[in-house]
């Protein structure tokens, strides 16, 4: 399984990287989202209290959205999916690697993202990068475990990208809450880390729940 | 994973329906190792869907297919690494290069050293010379030489093969007519969906006619295709 993950990772990897299809257009989008909420809440210079969390949010959001529209509907186009599918391994670890792959994009979109948001925002976002870095991995994992899972099974349908945002965003609003508070705490004067471990904990517990059922899912799912 | 290997194909009253749509009904049919097997039929008549059923991609509504004594419900994943597809569409990714690609299916196949084995495949398939050259790159007839090494690459006991002359010039049409005498030299079990009837004359050991999702008529040796194939047509409207 491990074996298969890592060969679906390490070919989705060298795809972006000749393309750079998905990161051009997720970065893209991800970054406009934070310039048009910058322009609209920042008046002279001064950011709502906590908008930075929420506004680096809904960028990752809306950024890996697409990004995830894109990742099965390439393997559609050439029918590669189905090539997939017949490989004599495990299918879930077809989902592990096309999640990691996910999430690796997000993570370099991410990296871009937080400086942006730090400086747009006069926000002390790099003051606890250790914390920042998990709060922004688990919830990755959390948001990309749920939407790879609807973007394979939406491959085949006509009005998928609709529907993945339709069905995305209402399944990962635990997973955005917990993101958007724990980085707000992040962002407090008096950082209360007791507060950010909370909130890290309820992220990897949700990233369990929500990879093992898609692991659970997968299979069945793209059977037929 | 435990080798698994089987024999014979069977399919027994297999049938599949989308929705209300019936794609087969009722077929069944049996055929042995070493030993080439067509599907033949207008479009729509259920041709790619019996392949689609017989890779485990698609389960059938009612009836069984059995490899030997397995079943892709029992024996899945481990059942698979003794299939090879070669689909309608080629199943190649166009940014990889032909290397890349069959050496990526070769390490989803489990081979021990993938670059061998996707080096042994781009000789097989007379394009050693572009082996670095992305797929994109390439005419429809060299991706479907790469499509085909990427169905084999696994040295697959039952080899399904959707239109394969498609897009080939007559140079690869006779070079992929000779490999699939020799895989069923070597024992393999492979049945072909054409709609090219001329091409297949001579090459297969039993022809399957469908229309309709049924199957109109199944002919041992047949000979003479295009007239058996009017003929039977005809009687099924």
């Amino acid at each position: 399984m491990i074996r298969t993950a890592w060969l679906v990772l390490k070919k989705d990897l060298t795809v972006e990287v000749r393309s750079l299809e998905i990161a051009y257009t997720t970065l893209f989008f991800a970054i406009s989202c934070v310039l048009f909420f910058a322009f609209a809440l920042v008046k002279e210079g001064k950011a709502p209290e906590d908008g930075a969390a929420g506004i680096l949010w809904i960028a990752i959001a809306f950024g890996g959205t697409l990004a995830l529209g894109r990742t099965f509907e390439r393997e559609r186009q050439s029918e590669t999916l189905r090539a997939l599918l017949m490989a004599p391994a495990a299918r879930p670890a077809i989902y592990v690697g096309k999640l990691l792959g996910i999430v690796a994009l997000l993570v370099a979109a991410e990296i871009v993202l937080v400086p942006l948001v730090a400086f747009l925002f006069q926000a002390p976002l790099l003051s606890h990068p250790f914390w920042l870095s998990a709060v922004l991995l688990t919830g990755t994992i959390g948001f990309a475990a749920v939407g790879t899972l609807f973007s394979a099974m939406l491959v085949r349908a006509r009005s998928r990208d609709v529907l993945l945002p339709v069905l995305l965003y209402p399944i990962t609003v635990p997973v955005i809450i917990a993101g958007v508070r724990a980085t707000a705490a992040l962002l407090q004067p008096d950082v209360e880390l007791a507060l950010v471990r909370f909130w890290v904990a309820l992220l990897i517990a949700l990233d369990a729940v929500f990879v093992t059922l898609a692991l659970w899912t997968f299979e069945p799912l793209m059977t037929d | 994973m435990i080798p698994l290997d089987f024999e014979d194909l069977t399919a027994d009253e297999v049938s599949r329906h989308f929705g209300r749509r019936r794609a087969l009904s009722r077929i069944s049919f049996q055929t042995r190792k070493g030993s080439i097997l067509g599907l033949l039929g207008p479009n729509g008549a259920g041709k790619s869907t019996m392949l689609a059923v017989l890779a485990t991609l698609l389960r059938p509504s009612s009836g069984a297919v059995r490899y030997g004594t397995h079943t892709a419900a029992a024996s899945g994943a481990t059942l698979r690494s003794r299939i090879g597809i070669l689909g309608h569409d080629l199943f190649l990714y166009p940014e990889l290069t032909a290397r890349e690609n069959l050496a990526f299916f070769a390490g989803l196949y489990g081979a021990a050293d993938p670059q061998k084995a996707a080096d042994a495949a781009l000789e097989h398939s007379g394009l050693a010379d572009r082996a670095d050259d992305p797929v994109a790159s390439f005419s429809r007839g060299m991706r479907q030489r790469v499509a085909l090494e990427r169905a084999l690459i696994h040295g697959p006991r039952l080899v399904l093969l959707d239109e394969p002359f498609t897009g080939l010039d007559d140079a690869s049409t006779a070079a992929l007519v000779a490999r699939l005498q020799g895989l069923r030299e070597s024992d393999a079990i492979v049945v072909l969906a054409t709609h090219d009837l001329d091409l297949a004359e001579g090459l297969l050991d039993t022809a399957l006619f469908l229309r309709d999702g049924r199957l109109a008529e199944a002919v041992a040796r047949p000979d003479s295709l295009r007239s058996t194939y009017r003929t039977i047509m005809r009687r099924s409207t």
